[in-house]
């Protein structure tokens, strides 16, 4: 059962600092209300991975590794290939993070980064068929929090699209339902760039990318995927405040132009 | 959003496939006070949605660590039904329930008074007996009435409804198939009185114009139902007055 969450102690002293600024239109971390954290992304970090990024977006660090297996496909889908994404928030991230099955935040975490990619078709998962209703590839997306300071979605998302890009698998043929595996490595198909963008809600103003005294004092979020061509694609509210509608449009705005200087970072990488 | 054989979802009149307008709502019926054991309870049809939803509490928090001083815990699950969907569902709850559980309460949240209750748990059930498109947004209305019922003070009713795209064209309250075949699904709940969204996701794809006009939408469509939820309170709690008392609040006003 999804509850109430249990408010940080840290939060409660840290809550007046980070309030008074904000009414002063400055925060704690000296940014602009609409500045994003330096991020830096690292493609290729683990060799064994098809592909995997690593991502610092201030001192929040997240690494996500792409893994490319076969499988069976959906029932309804029986000619695509298979993507799932999973997150774990790894232990040794924050004091509270702890090991077990996933909770209601890393699996929220997950599925707004499953849902940016899958709505934007990044992958054309119609060329991972090996054989219609019986295999096809499954790319398993899997994204590893390893330092917390706010924001773990837009990190998450950007270290998946990064282990996406990044991927590589061997060149392969189907005769007769086989597969056969050339020494040539490709890349995965890739036909769209999705980028999430948080913005928070903080004594009635609107911050972008929240670090993680932010959060803790946040009345909630809005993240925003935008595609390639500045189409929404996914769209999350979370925290247990209130928008207005004309917040929502507002944020909808920015987020779009945001994500398309973030992109052409990531991809600048790639090339 | 899902896979692309092309069927075409509103015809050359303007009408889908259900017959309805862009901006029309499927029928909704509400009912107040369902269940016997449960301190409230609703009931909603939305289309062919049909939810069951109650609430337990305030009670004492249980297990104890639970709890906080300084207000009540909410604690919300959005379950479905086995026999709820067309292939049989498993009845352990997916990842995607759990995410429900988690935006539903994040949306109904901001409308209870939780500070009256500190220590307590305020325990929130919604149970989909037959999903049909838009069973979060419909949860969240029966829920909300179910607070209402149980006494618990809130600061306004909550209503739910989803827009969307189809064929190209923003359209309202998407049903099963449109769901499927569409292009972006635009879930909203909304509180019209203090005009605030505590729900709010998307996924397909949308401009941002499209996007504006379809919260635009939503939020209109739930201003009707918020008219409805209120109807349903008032069949339930209507005073029933005989003829020498109404004489007397007659008596009283004049």
């Amino acid at each position: 059962m999804s509850a109430t969450h249990q408010p940080s102690p840290v939060a409660k002293l840290e809550q007046k600092t980070v309030r008074d600024l904000i009414l002063k239109g400055k925060r704690i971390d000296d940014r602009g209300l609409l500045d994003y954290r330096p991020l830096t992304i690292m493609l290729g970090t683990v060799e064994k991975a098809n592909g995997s990024a690593q991502v610092y977006l201030g001192k929040t660090r997240i690494l996500a590794g792409v893994k490319i297996q076969t499988g069976t496909p959906f029932e309804d889908t029986p000619n695509e290939g298979i993507l799932t994404v999973n997150a774990e928030f790894v232990p040794l991230a924050y004091p509270t993070f702890e090991a077990g099955p996933p909770g209601e935040d890393s699996i929220e975490l997950a599925r707004v980064v499953d849902r940016g990619i899958r709505e934007s078709k990044a992958i054309d998962l119609g060329k991972m068929c090996i054989e219609p209703g019986k295999k096809v590839f499954v790319i398993f997306v899997d994204v590893y929090v390893l330092d917390h300071d706010g924001n773990l979605i837009d990190a998450a998302g950007m270290a998946a699209l990064g282990a996406l890009i990044s991927a590589k698998m061997h060149a392969f043929e189907v005769k007769g339902g086989e597969i056969k595996y050339k020494d040539t490595k490709i890349p995965l198909p890739m036909q769209n760039y999705p980028v999430p963008i948080t913005s928070v809600k903080l004594d009635g103003s609107v911050v972008i990318d929240p670090c993680l005294e932010e959060e803790q004092v946040m009345s909630c979020r809005l993240t925003v995927t935008t595609d390639k061509s500045g189409n929404i694609c996914a769209m999350q509210k979370g925290g247990l405040g209130v928008f207005t509608p004309e917040e929502i449009k507002q944020i909808v705005s920015s987020s779009v132009n945001k994500s398309r200087e973030l992109r052409e970072k990531i991809l600048s990488k790639v090339n | 959003m899902g896979n692309k054989e092309q069927v075409q979802l509103i015809n050359q009149n303007g009408l889908r496939v259900d017959g309805r307008r862009l901006d029309e709502l499927r029928p909704i019926k509400l009912e107040v006070g369902v269940l016997n054991k449960a301190d409230g309870s609703a009931y909603i049809e939305h289309g062919r949605n049909k939810i069951l939803a109650a609430v337990f509490g305030p009670r004492e928090a249980h297990p104890k660590h639970i709890a906080l001083a300084d207000r009540a815990v909410v604690r919300c699950r959005y379950h479905m039904a086995p026999f709820s969907t067309d292939e049989r569902k498993s009845p352990a709850p997916s990842r995607r329930e759990l995410e429900l559980s988690k935006v539903i309460r994040e949306s109904l949240e901001p409308s209870i008074m939780s500070e009256y209750f500190p220590r307590s748990t305020i325990d929130l059930f919604i149970e989909v007996l037959q999903a049909d498109a838009g069973t979060r947004c419909a949860g969240i209305t029966a829920a909300s009435l179910a607070l209402a019922d149980a006494g618990i003070p809130l600061r306004e009713l909550v209503a739910g409804c989803a827009a969307g795209k189809i064929d190209g064209k923003v359209v309202l309250d998407l049903s099963d198939v449109e769901d499927k075949k569409g292009d972006a699904d635009l879930p909203v709940a909304y509180m019209p009185k203090s005009n605030s969204i505590g729900l709010l996701q998307m996924d397909g794809s949308m401009t941002e114009e499209e996007l504006k006009q379809a919260l635009d939408m939503a939020i209109n469509a739930c201003r009707t139902i918020y008219e409805m939820q209120r109807d349903a309170l008032r069949q339930k709690y209507h005073i029933e007055r005989d003829e020498s008392e109404r004489e007397e609040i007659e008596e009283v006003k004049a």
